[in-house]
């Protein structure tokens, strides 16, 4: 019913406005000062919810009488909002009128129902006014509480609602940043790199060589079109549990990696929404590589080599590197259960011909290519049983060695990680942003916590419109705190997740500084 | 502008000082005395020269750096490289060991010392110039490192003083496998092994050659090569970068800057340029989207590939619609219909999807937007072959770059059986070549069993001179050559260097 939701609309962005200047008017360098303002906000957000009840009882009454009323609505709206409104914005708001708004019902602002798309301007508003965690963002970028150039030269670019893309954007604040969000409502942004002068100032440099990309986190992209030729329960944009193993697997094997070989700590792995996952390796020094560096990395995790037309594309030299040794340990297992018996690669005729391929032994494929002739349809599983079967049974003309090695090819050509190694390489790309909306699917690009990646389930990924419509349906206990609207979500777990890895992060980074302080000193005194 | 400094003696009274002086002062600068044959050329020589040692001496050293990065560009590899340079090292920048125990040693060395840090002057003054130095001169270190007498090469790297902490033999033991895994050594625990953070080593590090732990990268003595020209490479790019600063400050007497003018200038890329000129072409008239699939009979395997992959998936991937995009770009298939031809091509996608996600790419690559820069330069350059080689290999999906480089043996001798190359002679040599590595050898093989008709004619006619016959390293040349002997005698075909000329001019409008 787009045209009862449209004159409501009106009255809901004049609050909101105000809102968001009140919010940037009590804007302090100290962090704290910024907290109160957040969290002032919420409930002025929710004094504009209390004014628009009316309204959402309406949207359930039949439709006919809706066209009538909301006039009425209309115009008492526009008198307490604005009235209200005015005399909360800049004043924090006393303790009394907080009461009166928890003696109400949860009201309901932003009217979810079955019919609103996740695009609607109105969904991406309240999204960002309610559930984004700008905070949490804000620290990880800035690496301390007090804002630096760490996120004021910060680029960000924004996918605006009629798909413009408006690069190097930046922000001093959180604030600024969430206001920019909900004035332009963008369907996703994307962070970059932080550069030497502010992105904004970039065109009035005297040299342009001054304004360069000076540090970003190590990213990785892992996307599930690299992995169409060797899926076979989906194409194109479409997963479902079963592919997402292939990203699973991935996560296991280039997390590890990345810990254990390079060192790196702070590795947040976020699902993009999708059929993919990012990866954002944020330890200082993986933070400040220049392109050689992230190109090397890139090279080291990458195994799988050449287009469609180059036939094998996994050939590990022997012996096999301790980090192709410890994925393939890894991904065997998947390898039993996610592709033998769930993808079943080479259940067609043309994919069990790749499988021959793939094998060096002449006799034993012709001993295969028989067996398989006169039972076309054995799964891929017993195929592969098949192979050491028939080499013992004497059709093997090379050594036991090179056949487990070519299987051992084999094993890593259908579930090594297949990264997009171009992200990775540069240190100016632009990667988006965690928690922000999937514009195709609705879902947000939760962190995913490398500990249970197993239990991760793209298809229970909240979308906005549930989140939103989990804020309306939340009941509160009286007296209790009170609660920010992403507490009342199952978007939840995953800030809280989120806030507990920035909180490491700037741990460690506290005790960096504070050894460069001590070194400083030390070097002062000579 | 002229800069007083009034302690320093004017260079025209310089020989009018006190006799006493300068008869029994101590020589101002000492000759550097060369202990090694390889240098990492940290300090500046100081003593005299002449003018005309000064340009000889760059000139031969430029002789040698512009050879290796021809090396580089027709992808040799480093056995051959070696091989080839090693009567051009010996003729213009000889470089002997101790034990050659050779009167020249010391007047080599000095040599190989002045004229680095002349062409340092020379080149230091733009990126791309630094950029480029900084590359020949490290491939010439790492050559004669790789030649140099194993004892006196760990006689110089010892006397480097580079920050390595050593694998003490208790930890060797416990790693023992991890490192004979990592580095295919076998017997490890005889070898030195050295410590180092990884970031020192990022090339063995993507190679997978070195066993990392923690961040901290095994390195065998064997590959203690590439860290030290890694070094070597870090800190010439330092210095380059001081020399660029200093260089408008240069006490000069104008004798210099006309000879580091000229060497920098002639210092050009002999990289395969786009011309212009390959776009337009006599007798073929404007391209439109729908003749490409005809002009795709005189086009190179490359891009016969892409194509045809495009035609069978109605779909390329990015660097595939890049390089492709460009080589239409280059045979002058106009902007407009750069993009009927793409949108035509991916049948299977919504209007929307392709105006969203495609056309500015395209639009991109023609110049027609972005940044000021593109847009003046008119987008970018079609590939050369050497563009296409040195580029990494395509990954799954991806069907960019060149096919001889990228394809098994066995599919390319299919993709051209289907091209109708069927010469048994023919792809078996071209088999041997793509095994040498030679893949631009095999392309024009290729070209000229496929046009041997018309080359002959032209040869026999004498229409066609040597140099239009020359080995071709860009696809769109390949293109015009193909496309001009096939249709030959149509019209005023044939001429290629005059529609060369033509072709500047029509594409500056």
């Amino acid at each position: 019913m787009p045209h009862s939701v449209t004159p409501e609309s009106t009255p809901a962005d004049e609050p909101s406005t105000t809102v968001t200047q009140g919010d940037t008017d009590t804007v302090e360098p100290e962090a704290e000062a910024e907290a109160e303002a957040e969290a002032e906000a919420e409930p002025k957000a929710e004094a504009e919810a209390e004014a628009e009840t009316q309204d959402v009882a309406m949207e359930e009454a039949p439709t006919p009488t809706a066209s009538e009323q909301p006039k009425v609505n209309l115009e008492e709206l526009f008198d307490d909002g604005d009235s209200d409104d005015e005399f909360t914005s800049s004043v924090p708001m006393p303790a009394s009128q907080d009461q009166e708004q928890g003696e109400l019902s949860q009201p309901a602002p932003i009217k979810v129902t079955s019919k609103s798309s996740f695009s609607d301007p109105e969904i991406m508003r309240a999204f960002y006014q309610r559930l984004f965690p700008f905070r949490p963002l804000f620290q990880w970028l800035n690496h301390s509480p007090t804002p630096s150039n760490d996120f004021a030269h910060r680029e960000f670019a924004f996918t605006l609602p009629n798909d413009a893309y408006l690069r190097y954007q930046s922000f001093p604040t959180a604030d600024l940043l969430r206001k920019q969000c909900i004035q332009l409502l963008p369907s996703r942004f994307e962070i970059g790199p932080m550069y030497s002068t502010n992105p904004r100032d970039r065109k009035t440099l005297r040299k342009a060589s001054a304004f360069k990309p000076v540090m970003k986190e190590l990213v990785f992209d892992i996307d599930m079109t690299d992995y169409d030729d060797i899926r076979t329960c989906c194409t194109g944009a479409s997963i479902c549990l079963k592919c997402w193993g292939f990203i699973t697997m991935a996560i296991k094997t280039i997390d590890v990696a990345l810990r254990e070989d390079f060192g790196f700590k702070h590795i947040l792995w976020v699902y993009s929404g999708r059929r993919g996952a990012h990866a954002w390796v944020c330890d200082k020094r993986a933070r400040e590589m220049d392109d050689q560096k992230r190109r090397s990395i890139a090279a080291y995790l990458e195994l799988l080599k050449g287009g469609d037309q180059s036939g094998k594309k996994v050939n590990a030299r022997r012996p096999l590197h301790p980090h192709i040794e410890r994925s393939l340990v890894i991904l065997k297992e998947h390898f039993q259960t996610s592709i033998l018996a769930e993808q079943d690669p080479w259940a067609s005729e043309e994919k069990a011909a790749h499988l021959l391929n793939l094998l060096p032994d002449p006799t034993l494929k012709a001993a295969l290519q028989k067996k398989w002739d006169s039972a076309p349809s054995r799964p891929s599983a017993s195929k592969w049983a098949d192979i050491d079967a028939l080499a013992k049974s004497g059709s093997l003309s090379i050594t036991p060695r090179d056949l487990l090695e070519a299987k051992q090819d084999i094993i890593l050509e259908y579930t090594y990680p297949r990264l997009d190694a171009e992200v990775s390489k540069k240190l100016n790309h632009l990667l988006k942003s965690p928690f922000v909306i999937h514009p195709g699917t609705g879902r947000v690009c939760v962190p995913i916590d490398t500990r249970t990646v197993e239990e991760f389930d793209p298809l229970t990924v909240p979308t906005v419109t549930q989140l939103l419509q989990e804020i309306d349906d939340w009941e509160g206990e009286e007296g209790e705190k009170k609660l920010q609207d992403w507490e009342k979500t199952s978007l939840k777990p995953y800030v809280e997740y989120f806030r507990r890895f920035v909180a490491a992060l700037i741990e460690e980074e506290k005790q960096v500084l504070k050894r460069e302080r001590e070194e400083d000193v030390d070097a002062m005194e000579f | 502008m002229i800069r007083h400094d009034y302690s320093r003696v004017d260079s025209k009274r310089r020989a009018n000082l006190d006799y006493k002086k300068r008869q029994f002062a101590n020589a101002e600068f000492q000759q550097q005395n060369y202990e090694h044959r390889l240098n990492f050329y940290v300090l500046p020589p100081t003593a005299e020269i002449t003018l005309e040692e000064f340009e000889t001496w760059a000139i031969n050293r430029l002789k040698v750096l512009s050879e290796l990065e021809g090396c580089s560009f027709r992808n040799r590899g480093p056995e051959e490289t070696a091989e080839y340079m090693k009567g051009i090292l010996d003729k213009y920048l000889p470089l002997r060991s101790d034990s050659s125990r050779s009167q020249k040693l010391q007047d080599e060395r000095r040599r190989d010392h002045y004229s680095h840090f002349i062409l340092r002057l020379a080149f230091s003054s733009t990126e791309d110039l630094r950029r480029r130095f900084s590359r020949l001169e490290t491939m010439l270190f790492s050559l004669r490192f790789k030649n140099d007498d194993l004892r006196e090469r760990q006689e110089f790297v010892r006397n480097l003083n580079l920050e390595w902490e050593e694998v003490k033999d208790e930890e060797k033991r416990e790693l023992k496998d991890e490192l004979h895994a990592a580095s295919g050594i076998k017997k490890t625990e005889e070898q030195e092994w050295f410590k180092v953070d990884w970031e020192r080593v990022p090339e063995l590090v993507g190679q997978r050659k070195v066993l990392l732990r923690r961040g901290v990268a095994y390195v065998p003595q064997r590959e203690q090569m590439s860290m030290v020209v890694a070094e070597f490479t870090k800190r010439l790019d330092e210095a380059l970068e001081l020399t660029a600063r200093a260089l408008p400050r240069l006490d000069e007497d104008d004798r210099l800057a006309p000879i580091l003018a000229h060497l920098s200038q002639s210092f050009t890329a002999p990289d395969a340029a786009y011309s212009t000129s390959d776009a337009n072409i006599d007798g073929l008239s404007t391209i439109t989207a729908n003749n490409i699939d005809t002009l795709s009979q005189n086009f190179p395997l490359c891009m016969r590939n892409l194509h045809s992959t495009l035609r069978e998936n109605s779909h390329l991937k990015h660097y595939g619609r890049l390089q492709y995009t460009l080589f239409l770009k280059g045979i002058g298939l106009g902007l407009d219909e750069c993009l009927v031809f793409w949108r035509r091509s991916f049948k299977l996608m919504t209007d929307d999807k392709f105006q969203k996600e495609y056309k500015y790419n395209i639009r991109h690559v023609y110049g027609d937007v972005g940044g000021d820069a593109n847009r003046r330069g008119r987008g970018y350059t079609p590939y050369s072959c050497q563009k296409l080689l040195t580029e990494p290999l395509p990954g799954p999906g991806q069907s960019h770059g060149c096919p001889y480089r990228s394809f098994t043996p066995d599919n390319l001798l299919s993709a051209l059986q289907r091209m109708g190359i069927n010469d048994r002679d023919v792809l078996k040599t071209v088999k041997e070549d793509v095994g040498k590595q030679r893949y631009h050898v095999a392309c024009n093989r290729v070209f000229e069993w496929s046009h041997k008709r018309e080359i002959k004619k032209v040869k026999d006619d004498g229409s066609w001179s040597a140099t239009d016959l020359d080995t071709i390293v860009h696809p769109n040349t390949y293109f015009k050559r193909s496309w001009l002997l096939k249709h030959l005698g149509e019209g005023n075909v044939g001429f290629v260097g005059e529609s060369a000329m033509g072709g500047e001019e029509k594409m500056e409008e």
